[in-house]
């Protein structure tokens, strides 16, 4: 791989780096961060098994290791490399997509997994490393100016209401408006006008009342009880009610790790998945939840620096717009399990058990340090453009 | 690169503002967690408590019935379950085909435990049969590495060592029904039990004690996970009855010579209740568990009624018994004892003649020779001088007419009529010749063997209203009885006694008299008519009443106390369709040697204490 980089020499007469000169280009600093997170992680999960490392925090270390291999693979490839992999990247998610119509199995109610023997992949989650990628590569090409004209958003446009078509088709109304404001974000990043966001937020507005008309009435129900989980009391406004509890009863200390009696004695639902952090809040309290929330947005400012202080318009979006992407997984899920926002199944990022989110999070941070590591290198607009 | 230049302060001043953004909602998580960990803690730790915290109660011990020895009259015994943990156990079906061969279990019990096991959850313990024996229990415990998920659970199941004996008094334990929801948890309990008659249900309260509670820990579907604390609650107070349960179980063995009779041994100076008999009894331990319909049938259709407590609750003209408080009536209305009557064997009154139960007539009686021999013709001449209301109202001080108060459920009142209760109940007039048959304990007279045992103890005790009862002590507290003075001079009380103890020596009961020195007992023979005699009868000469149906026979009664030179110990007997007294004189002779013989008050019978027998004037 390192000779392959070596000789991907994409931006004309930049400099060429060794290994050795990335390996200490590599923001270690941040990775420490990622480590720090994914500890807390395991020790999480640690608890939710009850004190054990079985089953969850082997598998999810073993995992972590894993991911962190590819992550440091992905930062030292050639950020040019992933400019040009960004669409093939995409067709591939875009594909799998698809793929899971059509033979997906049957998981949590909905089709979101494609079933590898190894690993269940979840399509829907590389699609949101995947897009990013794609619209940060679009927008590499056009000037501001160019920006501003409508013609040039199609496709974008495209880029981004395919995968959501799709994702809500299976349907997982979460990650569809997920990936729609990370779609939103690029845009906005790439400078498109303010009142262009106004204009398609009025038209989807007045497109609701006919969208439900076509829809079936269990689809309805569905996105009701989406919206308000008081109508379903035994499931999802249970599960937020013995959220809820959990994290009050926590207060500001909490009540020791391996203390937690609402996810101990499993009031608390899917307490190694998208209810983790509950269960940290409850066994920390306020002071524990707020030192995660703190190491979340030092990485989240590590996103921004990275991606404001690439000398290339590839790198900026992909580090902003996957700090972003990073950013929706952590505020949605903890919004959720707060009771702020309806349920959705959304994983903390690092922490929550589960394969998927695991290795596209670290492959998402593979693709920032890459940002960092080749920062200096220009790149040109009209470098790829043909090739659209 | 001037385009490159723009764009790049574009983004940047975008990404700011969407960094901006984020902080501004991460700040909005931050917020609402403060809301939920710090300002709302409280109520969520509370509801957290009470998520995991589960109260159980658990059932107090019942306290014991012992008699006046402390004998053990109604005990806890520890009753044996096999109890069953569905997911330990594997094949279910396999498990009980190999416990049927320790423990029998019916088809329906199978069905039952299958049931069972399908409806709860499958850490909820099911019980598979109860009332092992220790045989089977130590079985089970020998075979339990072949028997998983079964292990043995001890409970209480109440047990009443003296059967029949006791059945009447102690009465027995059921299941708690809707209407003894009183509001105290411990009754919902599954299998719990309460007093449902006699002594258990008197004194419930005392005996059943209160719940202790257990506080568990259980996870969201009600698993235990361990127990945080325990409150063993009070177990019940023990109850200790007056009860003599040897002379109790004498008398109910002594009664078993009549059909159907029953029999009340009292304390004359304190009320203290030494036997209280009914004879057929039943066995209480049959209702412990649930009586089945068999059973059930046979106690209820038996012609003698098992069920009935006949002491307290059967109602019977007093006959002969009454003649006592027709004298004390009398004397109180300025009649000399002296006063003599010519007997000629009856009386007519308008068109109507009284007969005596003597033929031939007694000749002249004075009022201790009437008592003696029983003489009907001098109580009718006598009361139609009285009137009924004098002698209702003596009566009544002896507590006949109403219930005495005994300390125990299902006592009947017995009925004193007046004229004002005739003209209410019934709306006529009183007649004369009414009169005249209640002087003699018939017509609308009626008495408990209870209420004429205690009107006994009050003529022997100098007129104090001693109250019956059964309890002696509940708990550490004792009984407290200051018995009041019902009035009647004593002159008058000794011209009675006077009668009573000629009965024995002279009267209708002399030839049952007590031989044994010093124990000699007085008393009054009774015998009432249940039915009629008619002319036609009474011409045809009076048919033998060991010739009629037993329903149609007179009942035989007898109230006496002894020793007769002290008197201490009142007993009355009933024998219902006995033929005549002369079948229950002879019983409360044999009961009251016996009490005397046990000395149930405590009298120790010295030698020096027995002296000449007083005898009466004839």
């Amino acid at each position: 791989m390192a000779t392959y980089l070596a000789h991907a020499d994409l931006g004309g007469d930049q400099p060429r780096m060794t290994l050795s000169e990335k390996l200490w280009q590599v923001n270690w600093l941040l990775i420490l961060l990622i480590c720090g997170i994914s500890s807390i992680g395991f020790a999480m999960l640690y608890s939710a098994a009850n004190g054990s490392f079985d089953p969850w925090a082997s598998r999810q270390m073993i995992r972590f290791g894993v991911g962190c291999v590819i992550m440091l693979a992905v930062a030292l490839v050639d950020i040019r490399v992933w400019l040009r992999l960004a669409y093939p990247m995409y067709f591939l998610s875009l594909a799998l997509l698809v793929a899971v119509e059509v033979m997906g199995e049957v998981g949590m109610g909905a089709q979101r997994w494609i079933d590898l023997r190894i690993i269940q992949l979840q399509p829907s989650e590389l699609m949101k490393v995947a897009m990013v990628m794609a619209l940060a590569r679009y927008f590499h090409g056009p000037t501001l100016e160019e920006v501003g004209r409508i013609p040039r958003l199609f496709i974008p446009l495209a880029l981004v209401v395919v995968p959501v078509a799709l994702v809500l088709k299976q349907p997982d109304l979460g990650t569809a408006m997920m990936l729609m404001m990370i779609g939103g974000a690029l845009f906005f990043l790439a400078g498109v006008k303010l009142w262009k966001f106004a204009v398609v937020i009025v038209l989807g507005l007045t497109a609701v009342p006919v969208a439900w008309q076509f829809l079936h009435d269990y689809q309805r129900q569905r996105i009701l009880t989406f919206l308000n989980p008081e109508r379903d009391p035994l499931g999802a406004g249970y599960h937020i009610l013995q959220s809820k509890i959990a994290l009050g009863s926590g207060g500001l200390f909490g009540k020791g790790f391996l203390e937690g009696t609402q996810a101990h004695l499993n009031f608390l639902p899917e307490r190694q998945t998208d209810f983790i952090f509950t269960m940290l809040a409850e066994e920390f309290g306020l002071v524990g939840s707020t030192v995660l929330i703190g190491l979340y947005v030092l990485v989240f400012a590590y996103g921004i620096i990275i991606g404001l202080r690439s000398r290339n318009h590839f790198g900026r979006l992909l580090s902003l717009g996957l700090t972003v992407n990073l950013f929706l997984y952590v505020f949605i899920n903890m919004a959720m399990v707060m009771g702020l926002i309806p349920v959705v199944g959304v994983p903390l990022p690092l922490i929550s058990y589960g394969g998927t989110a695991m290795l596209t999070v670290l492959f998402g941070f593979g693709l920032i340090i890459s940002v960092f590591v080749h920062r200096d290198i220009k790149i040109s607009r009209r470098a790829f453009e043909t090739e659209l | 690169m001037d385009r490159d230049i723009d764009r790049y302060r574009s983004v940047t001043r975008r990404a700011l503002v969407l960094g901006a953004t984020k902080l501004g909602m991460v700040g909005v998580l931050g917020g609402r967690l403060y809301y939920l960990q710090i300002t709302e803690s409280d109520h969520y730790r509370v509801l957290a408590e009470e998520n995991r915290i589960n109260m159980r109660l658990l059932a107090p011990s019942r306290g014991q019935i012992v008699d006046r020895r402390d004998v053990p009259l109604a005990i806890n015994n520890q009753n044996f379950r096999v109890v069953m943990v569905e997911e330990q156990v594997g094949d279910l079906e396999d498990m009980l085909n190999r416990l049927s061969a320790i423990v029998p279990l019916s088809d329906a019990d199978r069905r039952r435990v299958l049931r069972d096991a399908e409806r709860s959850r499958a850490f909820v313990p099911i019980t598979v049969q109860d009332n092992l024996t220790w045989r089977q229990v130590a079985r089970l415990d020998v075979r339990a590495p072949e028997l998983p998920g079964l292990s043995i659970d001890v409970g209480e199941l109440r047990h009443y060592p003296f059967t029949e004996s006791t059945g009447h008094f102690v009465g027995y334990v059921g299941a708690v029904s809707e209407q003894d929801l009183t509001g105290d948890p411990v009754l919902t309990l599954p299998g719990f039990r309460i007093g449902k008659n006699g002594m258990e249900r008197q004194h419930e309260e005392a005996l059943r004690g209160t719940a202790g509670t257990s506080q568990v820990e259980v996870n969201a579907v009600g698993r235990v996970i361990r127990e945080l604390s325990r409150d063993e609650g009070t177990p019940g107070r023990d109850v200790k009855l007056t009860i003599d349960i040897g002379l109790q179980e004498y008398v109910q063995e002594r009664l078993k010579t009549e059909e159907s009779a029953s029999a009340v041994v009292l304390d004359v100076l304190n009320g203290e209740v030494f036997a209280l008999a009914s004879h057929p009894g039943f066995d209480p331990n049959l209702f412990t568990t649930g009586i089945d319909v068999e059973n059930w049938r046979r106690l209820n259709d038996d012609p003698y009624a098992p069920l009935t407590n006949k002491a307290v609750a059967g109602q019977y003209p007093p006959g002969s018994t009454f003649k006592m408080l027709v004298a004390l009536a009398a004397l109180e209305e300025g009649i000399s004892p002296s006063h003599s009557v010519a007997c000629p064997g009856h009386m007519t009154l308008g068109s109507h003649r009284f007969h005596c139960w003597r033929r031939g007539g007694h000749g002249w009686l004075d009022m201790v020779g009437a008592i003696a021999h029983s003489c009907d013709v001098f109580f009718y001449e006598t009361s139609r001088r009285v009137g009924i209301d004098k002698i209702a109202a003596m009566a009544n001080r002896f507590g006949l007419g109403d219930k005495v108060n005994l300390d125990m459920p299902g006592e009947r009142p017995g009925l004193m009529p007046t004229r004002d209760w005739k003209l209410a109940t019934m709306g006529t007039q009183w007649q004369p010749g009414e009169t005249v048959v209640c002087a003699i304990g018939q017509g609308y007279v009626s008495a408990t063997p209870l209420q004429l045992a205690v009107m006994t103890a009050r003529m022997v005790n100098g007129g104090k209203a001693v109250v019956p009862h059964l309890t002696k002590r509940v708990g550490d507290a004792g009984w407290h009885d200051g018995a009041g003075d019902i009035g009647i001079a004593q002159p008058h009380l000794d011209v009675v006694i006077e009668g009573m103890n000629a009965v024995t020596t002279y009267g209708t009961a002399g030839r049952f008299q007590i031989r044994e020195p010093g124990m000699e007992m007085g008393g009054k023979t009774g015998t009432s008519q249940v039915r009629r005699i008619t002319m036609a009868e009474r011409a045809a000469g009076v048919i033998r009443q060991q010739d009629r149906p037993w329903r149609d026979r007179h009942h035989g009664l007898f109230v006496g106390y002894a020793p007769v030179h002290a008197p201490r110990y009142a007993c009355c007997v009933v024998v219902e369709h006995g033929g005549s007294s002369s079948v229950a004189a002879p019983i409360a002779s044999d009961i009251l040697l016996e009490t005397q013989r046990r000395s149930p008050a405590g009298l120790q019978m010295s030698v020096d204490s027995v002296g000449p027998v007083p005898t009466s004037e004839g």
